[in-house]
């Protein structure tokens, strides 16, 4: 039994920061930014939220938001855990702020200096003293230190099972850099590139090298969410919340699920999407286009597959048919992806899925987008949301 | 340095690369015994190939073999080196870094690739060229470039012997964080970061360290399980001990880990979970073959060894 909260929240406002490599700024000027330029776009006063959502890696305080920004009164405040799983999560607390009257109108941010500040690339080994530090700690000494060391384990396995090859990765790479070519707030804006200059890009961690690795991004990214009452009275056309789901499978560890009898597969995510179709009464047939969470080029096939759009080990081919392409069966991360926009830990995915629906996406693709998908990170608890227009 | 400036700056510098630093020229001294006896002694070398008459005459080759690293030896310069010498593209690209500020040196990098046996009596000519710059880059001495020099070595008949790759860094120093020092006021040398140890996992690491692997194992179902946990997934029970792991295994999947590097490893290493013949799954390294060797499904033997001065893990070898 899904708890059903289809169409009871509506993403009314977007705003992203300028994404860079050295902001000069603190992440609460960030997270400020970015909420006021959502705000702004849904032709709201700040002093209209009530609530806020954001990530459990957010050090941002929402007090420290809220009068920073002249919101006033708040009635709630939630965090999503779990790194870039968080992302849809921190939606996911939104929309069930809103569906259940808690709050009227919730600010879902995310404000990182990812590049200037804390680099993820810097993996655990700088002071991250955690309640999970044992759990780093079998992995540590032996120097599995990143996120990249984490998927490539992931990765080389999966290669093996279903005989993909890196031709699939160059093609999720390149896909979303075409996209970011179009894209002026992308890093790779104007910056083409090639099958030589991916090959030729130095090995991270064998299988994955420098392209099939995203960004480190310093910006921040925000999404307001109300009710569908409100919504209609709003600048923007409304981007209704058909179905968002979040789900950790059994046996989970974070990043580093290596005890499950198989551990080449992402069942959290699966779960995630049985239980977000079932919310909406969708299926992927119904679903246009894409923002599927890029930490790395492999993990956007392992989502297609998790999400149904291909069967197991048949994401290689779907690829290289052009379905991420403008005119392919599913365009995704046309904004660049975290691949070639930016880092922001998936929350520049969900403006660009609500920019999609909206029909403002700057590499809109010519069909009509009724319903877009957007995902949260992969390999630790995750999930994800269907979205759809306003009726 | 503005935007305008750093162009005409990197239009300056990127037109070295090409620029020849030696035309080709031979060694002054032809490859001899005694200056490879010298090397070798240095060195801590004891091949007797390139050492022993006898042992040499009984090889296959039937000969003294002159050490492949020593072919950037013979064209050395000599005792000029400090009392100044022409001027060469190299030196010309330098004293261009440094007007510009970019004073620091450091030679991050020598790669060198061996094509050919040199003998004693042969002669090994250099040539050298710059032969990249790279961008702009901050790196953590400071902002800079990597230029890289490429020197190739050839015999009397002109035959490819071997190259020399050669990279350096020209950076505008910034200040340096003091190096950690002990009480005593010795350098540390960083180690692997070690495992925090607390209630439910101290105990596996205090037996990696006298030696042994163990698993935990529920005394109620006999369940094993890995990593250790409070209680038992199967049956709920909190009661356990532990059976030693005879550290047999398979390889489930692995990566070598090249970027970044991290003080206190060893450079690229590779890391694999391995299934244990117990049936429970382990994260190790392995050791003691290429990462090209490499294999899933590759069997394996593990044993506890001391990696670095404070930490000890298990390590496996190719079965």
């Amino acid at each position: 039994m899904v708890a059903n909260v289809k169409d009871k929240a509506v993403i009314v406002g977007v705003g992203n920061t300028r994404f860079s490599k050295e902001s000069g700024v603190s992440e609460l000027n960030l997270a400020v930014q970015a909420v006021k330029a959502a705000c702004d776009d849904a032709g709201l006063h700040p002093s209209a939220i009530d609530g806020f959502a954001t990530f459990t890696m957010d050090a941002n305080d929402e007090i420290e938001v809220a009068r920073t920004l002249g919101v006033g009164d708040i009635t709630f405040w939630g965090r999503s855990h779990y790194g870039g799983g968080a992302a849809t999560g921190s939606l996911h607390q939104a929309v069930m702020a809103v569906a259940t009257g808690m709050a009227e109108c919730v600010a879902v941010f995310r404000a990182l200096n990812g590049r200037s500040g804390h680099r993820f690339s810097a993996g655990v080994s700088e002071g991250v003293m955690t309640a999970d530090i044992i759990h780093w700690g079998w992995y540590m000494p032996y120097g599995l230190l990143t996120p990249a060391s984490w998927v490539a384990m992931f990765t080389q396995r999966w290669m093996e099972l279903t005989s993909v090859t890196k031709d699939a990765f160059f093609e999720v790479a390149h896909a979303t850099r075409e996209y970011a070519v179009n894209n002026p707030n992308a890093f790779f804006y104007q910056r083409p590139f090639d099958r030589a200059e991916y090959d030729a890009a130095r090995m991270i961690c064998d299988p994955l090298q420098l392209f099939d690795c995203c960004q480190e991004s310093d910006g921040a990214s925000c999404v307001i969410v109300t009710t569908p009452e409100r919504a209609r009275d709003l600048k923007q056309p409304g981007v209704s919340v058909r179905g968002v789901a979040q789900a950790a499978a059994a046996d989970q560890e974070q990043m580093t699920s290596f005890y499950r009898e198989e551990f080449a597969a992402i069942p959290e995510m699966e779960i995630a999407a049985r239980n977000c179709y079932e919310m909406a009464d969708l299926t992927p047939d119904d679903i246009d286009a894409a923002v599927i969470y890029d930490a790395f080029s492999p993990i956007v096939l392992w989502q297609l597959e998790a999400w149904n759009f291909c069967g197991f080990g048949e994401s290689g081919d779907f690829v290289l048919d052009g379905a991420l392409r403008p005119d392919g069966r599913l365009p995704t991360n046309t904004h660049g992806g975290q691949l070639s926009e930016a880092y922001i830990h998936g929350v520049n995915g969900i403006v660009e899925a609500t920019r999609l629906v909206r029909g403002s996406s700057l590499n809109q693709p010519a069909k009509d987008v009724n319903h877009a998908l957007v995902t949260s990170g992969v390999g630790i608890p995750t999930g994800g949301a269907l979205l759809g227009k306003l009726d | 340095m503005n935007e305008a400036e750093q162009q005409a700056f990197e239009q300056e510098i990127y037109a070295f690369v090409g620029e020849v630093v030696y035309p080709v020229t031979p060694a002054p001294d032809d490859v001899n015994e005694s200056m490879i006896r010298h090397w070798c002694e240095v060195l801590g070398e004891t091949n007797p190939a390139y050492l022993d008459q006898d042992w040499a005459a009984d090889s296959a080759r039937g000969h003294i073999i002159a050490p492949p690293a020593m072919m950037y030896v013979w064209g050395q310069e000599g005792f000029q080196v400090t009392t100044g010498r022409a001027a060469n593209a190299q030196s010309n690209l330098v004293e261009t870094f440094n007007r510009h500020g970019f004073t620091g040196v450091l030679g991050t990098n020598v790669k060198q690739e061996y094509f050919r046996e040199v003998g004693v009596g042969d002669n090994i000519a250099v040539q050298m060229v710059i032969d990249n710059i790279s961008e702009r880059k901050m790196t953590s001495r400071g902002p800079g470039y990597f230029f890289e020099t490429l020197a190739t070595f050839t015999n009397r008949d002109g035959e490819t012997v071997g190259t020399q790759r050669f990279k350096v860094l020209k950076f505008i120093p910034q200040e340096q964080p003091a190096a950690a020092a002990s009480d005593d006021g010795k350098l540390e040398t960083p180690t692997r970061i070690a495992s925090v140890r607390g209630h439910d996992n101290g105990w596996w690491w205090d037996a990696v360290d006298a030696g042994k692997v163990l698993i935990q194992r529920c005394t109620s179902c006999q369940t094993l399980r890995h990593p250790p946990r409070p209680m038992c997934h199967e049956c709920q029970s909190m009661e356990w001990d532990s059976i030693e792991s005879t550290l047999d295994g398979e390889v489930l999947s692995f990566t070598c880990v090249r970027h970044p590097q991290v003080p206190g490893y060893p450079k690229d290493p590779i890391c694999a979970v391995i299934r244990l013949a117990e049936g429970t799954n382990l994260v190790s390294n392995v050791v003691g073959c290429e990462f090209e060797d490499m294999a899933i499904g590759m069997k394996v033997k593990g044993v506890v060894e001391q990696v670095d001065e404070k930490t000890a893990l298990p390590q496996f070898y190719p079965a």
